[in-house]
C-alpha cells in the first residue's frame, strides 16, 4: 500500500516538472497549452493520492477543484486570450537549448535548497518537496526569458503550481475554505489577463512585451 | 456584528452604484466609507477598553491594531472616494470615459476597499492572503483605467509582479502553516494569529526562517520594497488620481501590516535577532534606491511614487527596531503617510487636470496661478518631507529615537542622509513647480470648494494629530503591544 502509494505521488509529482520543461520546450501556443492542462491535472492528481492516502475528505474536494480550475478552466480561459491566432515564441531573449541546460541547472538548485525542508517533513512527501520548487523556478525562467504575453501568464501558472505542490506535499493543503479563496483567486487572475492581453494586442498588434517602452525613468 | 457590518458597508456601497449609476449614488458610496472610519473609531475605542472583538464565526478578530488599520482605511477611502465623483465627473464630461466605465470605476473601487478591509480583519493568514490577492485583481483594471498605452503597459507589469510575489507570500505562508502543524496544530486553528503567536515557542527554527523570509519578499513586493519595487512607479503614475491615493496611501501599509503580523509570530519564536536583519537590508536598500532615482524624476506623479518607496523603507526600518515605542511610531507614520501622500495624488490630479502635463518642466509658478492647489500641494510636500507641525515628523523623529536605543544608530543616520538627498531633490522640483510669476493674462479659476475642503481637511488631521497626539496614544500604545508583546 505505502510503495503503491509512494509510486502514484513520485508519478504524478514528477509529471508536474516534466510538464514544466516542457514549456521551455515548445514554441507554439496550441502546445504550450496542452502542457498546462497536463500540468494541472498532474497536480490535481498529486492532491487526490495524498487525500485519499490520508483518507481526508476535504483534500479530495480540493484535488476536485484543482483538477477544475487547473486543468481545465485555466487553460480554456488562456486558449480564448490568444483568440486562436497563430502565436508563437519566436525569438525568446533565452533559447530553447539554453533554456534546458539552465532548468537543469535550477532543479539542482532546488534540491540543494530544499534539503532542510525534505529532512523536517519526511518520507517520500519530504523527498518530493525539491520537484515543486524546481516547478517554481523553471516558472520564474518562463516568466523572465519569454516575451509573448502568453508565455508570461504559462510563467506565472507555473510559480502557482509549484507552490501549490509544495502546499499539497508538506501540509496535505490548507484548509479547504482557504483554498476555495486561493482557486478563486488564481481564476479571477487568468481572467484578469486574458483581457489585458486582448486589450494589449488590440492596442499594440502583435507585440512581445519588451516592446513596451512607455514608461521609464 | 460589527465586523461584518464593516465589510459589508463598501460592498453596499458598490451596490449602489452598480444599480442607480447616477450621481446621487456615488455620494451615497462616500458616505459608506464615511460610515466605516466611523464604525473603525466605534471598534478601536471598544478594542482598547475591553480586549478584541471577533465575527463570523471566528474567521474575522478585531484586536488594536486590526482596528488602527480600519481607522486609517476608513479616513483615506473616504477622502479617495469623495474626489472620486469629481474624477468621474470630469472624465465623463470631457469625453475620456463613458458612463459605463465611471460606473465600473466606482463599483471596483468599494470592492477594493472591501478587499482591503478583509485583510486587515481576517483573523487567519489564509484569509488575509486570499484578501490581499484580491485587492491585486480589482486593482489591475483600476490601474489600466485610461486604457492607454501606458495605462495598459503598466497594468500588465503591475499583475504580473505582485503575482509572483503574492504566490512567494503564499509559499512562506505554507512553511509557517507546516511548522505550526508539525507543533501539534489542529488544521482548522493552526494558521490563526492567536494560536500561531501563542505556540511559536514549538515552531521549528529554520523551518520557520525561510517561511518568514519569502513572507518578507512576497508581501514586500505590495509594499514596494526592493528588490520588487519596479511596477509601483508605473501603477502610481498611471492610474486615476484616486486610486494612487488609496494604492500610496492605504494598500502599501495594509501589505506592510502583513509582514507586521508575521514578524510578531518570527519574533515569538526566534528572538528579534532574524527579522531585524532582514528589514534593516530591505530597508536601506529601498531608501538608496529611492533617493537616487528621486533626483532624476521628471513627473510629477512618479515622484510622489518614488517617496511612498521612501517612506515604505523608513517603516521597515521602524518595524526592524521592535520596541513597541518603535512599533507605535511606525503605526503612526502609516497613518501620517496615508494622509499627507493621498491629499498629495489627489491634488496632482487636480493639478494635471488643470494643466494636461504631469512633467515637472510642464507646469511652474501654481503658487501664483493657482493658489489653493499649490498651496494645498506645497503644505503636503511639508508634510511628507518629515517637517513639522505634521505627524510625520514626530514619528520619524521616535522610529529614530528607536532605533538608536537598540543598537540600530547606524542605519538611523544612514536613513538621514537619504532622507537629506531625498529632501533637497524633492525641494528642487516644487521650487520650479510652485514658484515663479505668472504671465500676465493667466486668471483662471480655483477648484469648487467642495473639492478644496477633503484636501485641506486632509493635511489639517495630519497636523493635528502631529500636534495632538493624545487621543490616538492609546490606540497606538495598545496596537504596538500586539506585535512587540
Amino acid at each position: 500500500m505505502t510503495s503503491a502509494y509512494s509510486s502514484t505521488l513520485t508519478l504524478a509529482a514528477g509529471a508536474v516538472l516534466i510538464c514544466a520543461v516542457v514549456v521551455l520546450w515548445v514554441t507554439s501556443v496550441r502546445s504550450v497549452l496542452r502542457v498546462v492542462a497536463t500540468q494541472g491535472f498532474a497536480l490535481g492528481c498529486v492532491a487526490m493520492t495524498v487525500g485519499v492516502h490520508m483518507g481526508d475528505a476535504g483534500l479530495m474536494a480540493t484535488a476536485a477543484v484543482v483538477l477544475g480550475v487547473k486543468g481545465l478552466a485555466v487553460p480554456v480561459l488562456i486558449g480564448r486570450a490568444a483568440g486562436g491566432a497563430p502565436d508563437r515564441e519566436r525569438r525568446p531573449l533565452v533559447n530553447v537549448p539554453a533554456s534546458l541546460v539552465a532548468s537543469a541547472a535550477l532543479i539542482v538548485v532546488a534540491f540543494a535548497a530544499a534539503r532542510g525542508v525534505a529532512t523536517f517533513v519526511g518520507a517520500t512527501n519530504g523527498a518530493l518537496v525539491p520537484v515543486g520548487i524546481a516547478t517554481l523556478l523553471v516558472g520564474f525562467l518562463v516568466l523572465v526569458s519569454r516575451r509573448r504575453p502568453i508565455f508570461q501568464m504559462v510563467g506565472l501558472l507555473l510559480v502557482d503550481n509549484g507552490v501549490a505542490l509544495v502546499a499539497f506535499l508538506c501540509t496535505a493543503g490548507v484548509p479547504f475554505l482557504i483554498e476555495l479563496g486561493v482557486s478563486l483567486d488564481v481564476l479571477l487572475g487568468v481572467v484578469v489577463l486574458m483581457v489585458l492581453a486582448q486589450r494589449l494586442r488590440s492596442e499594440f498588434g502583435d507585440l512581445d512585451l519588451d516592446e513596451l517602452r512607455e514608461l521609464h525613468d | 456584528m460589527v465586523l461584518e457590518l464593516i465589510l459589508a458597508l463598501p460592498l453596499l456601497g458598490g451596490a449602489a452604484v452598480a444599480g442607480w449609476r447616477d450621481h446621487a449614488a456615488r455620494w451615497l458610496a462616500v458616505a459608506t466609507n464615511g460610515a466605516t472610519l466611523a464604525l473603525g473609531v466605534w471598534v478601536a475605542v471598544r478594542v482598547v477598553r475591553n480586549g478584541p472583538l471577533t465575527g463570523a464565526e471566528g474567521v474575522l478578530r478585531a484586536d488594536a491594531l486590526s482596528a488602527f488599520m480600519v481607522v486609517v482605511i476608513g479616513a483615506i477611502s473616504l477622502l479617495a472616494s469623495w474626489l472620486g465623483v469629481r474624477t468621474m465627473a470630469l472624465e465623463v464630461a470631457g469625453g475620456r470615459c463613458s458612463p459605463r466605465r465611471a460606473t465600473a470605476y466606482g463599483v471596483l473601487v468599494q470592492a477594493f476597499v472591501a478587499a482591503m478591509l478583509l485583510a486587515v480583519l481576517a483573523a487567519n493568514v489564509g484569509v488575509l492572503w486570499v484578501a490581499v490577492e484580491a485587492t491585486t485583481v480589482v486593482t489591475v483594471f483600476l490601474v489600466g483605467h485610461r486604457r492607454t498605452r501606458g495605462a495598459l503597459e503598466a497594468s500588465w507589469k503591475y499583475l504580473v509582479i505582485c503575482s509572483v510575489g503574492i504566490a512567494l507570500a503564499f509559499f512562506g505562508t505554507v512553511l509557517v502553516y507546516l511548522c505550526a502543524l508539525r507543533a501539534g496544530g489542529h488544521s482548522a486553528s493552526a494558521l490563526d494569529w492567536t494560536s500561531l503567536v501563542a505556540g511559536a515557542r514549538h515552531l521549528d527554527p529554520s523551518v520557520l526562517r525561510l517561511g518568514f523570509a519569502l513572507v518578507v519578499l512576497g508581501y514586500g513586493t505590495k509594499v514596494g520594497l526592493v528588490p520588487l519595487h519596479s511596477w509601483l512607479p508605473d501603477a502610481h503614475s498611471q492610474a486615476p488620481a484616486p486610486v494612487s491615493a488609496l494604492m500610496s496611501g492605504v494598500l502599501l501599509t495594509v501589505a506592510f501590516y502583513a509582514i507586521l503580523r508575521f514578524k510578531a509570530v518570527t519574533d515569538a519564536a526566534l528572538g528579534p535577532g532574524f527579522s531585524r536583519t532582514l528589514l534593516v537590508v530591505v530597508a536601506l536598500s529601498s531608501l538608496a534606491v529611492a533617493a537616487s532615482l528621486l533626483l532624476t524624476q521628471r513627473d510629477y506623479k512618479r515622484m510622489l511614487a518614488y517617496h511612498s518607496i521612501e517612506h515604505m523603507g523608513l517603516v521597515a526600518l521602524g518595524a526592524a527596531a521592535g520596541i513597541p515605542l518603535a512599533i507605535a511610531a511606525v503605526l503612526l507614520h502609516i497613518l501620517g503617510h496615508g494622509l499627507a501622500k493621498s491629499v498629495l495624488f489627489l491634488t496632482s490630479g487636480e493639478i494635471m487636470a488643470a494643466e494636461g502635463t504631469s512633467r515637472i518642466d510642464g507646469v511652474h509658478a501654481l503658487l501664483a496661478r493657482r493658489p489653493t492647489l499649490g498651496g494645498v500641494f506645497g503644505t503636503g510636500l511639508v508634510a511628507l518631507l518629515g517637517l513639522p507641525p505634521f505627524s510625520l515628523f514626530s514619528s520619524e523623529l521616535l522610529m529614530a529615537r528607536a532605533e538608536f536605543q537598540v543598537g540600530l544608530g547606524w542605519a538611523a543616520v544612514a536613513a538621514l542622509a537619504a532622507m537629506v538627498v531625498i529632501f533637497v531633490a524633492v525641494v528642487g522640483h516644487a521650487r520650479h513647480m510652485l514658484l515663479g510669476a505668472p504671465g500676465p493674462t493667466e486668471v483662471l479659476a480655483p477648484p469648487p470648494a467642495w473639492v478644496a475642503a477633503p484636501l485641506v481637511a486632509g493635511l489639517v488631521a495630519c497636523g493635528l494629530i502631529g500636534v495632538f497626539a493624545w487621543p490616538l496614544s492609546g490606540l497606538l500604545h495598545a496596537a504596538a503591544h500586539v506585535v512587540a508583546p
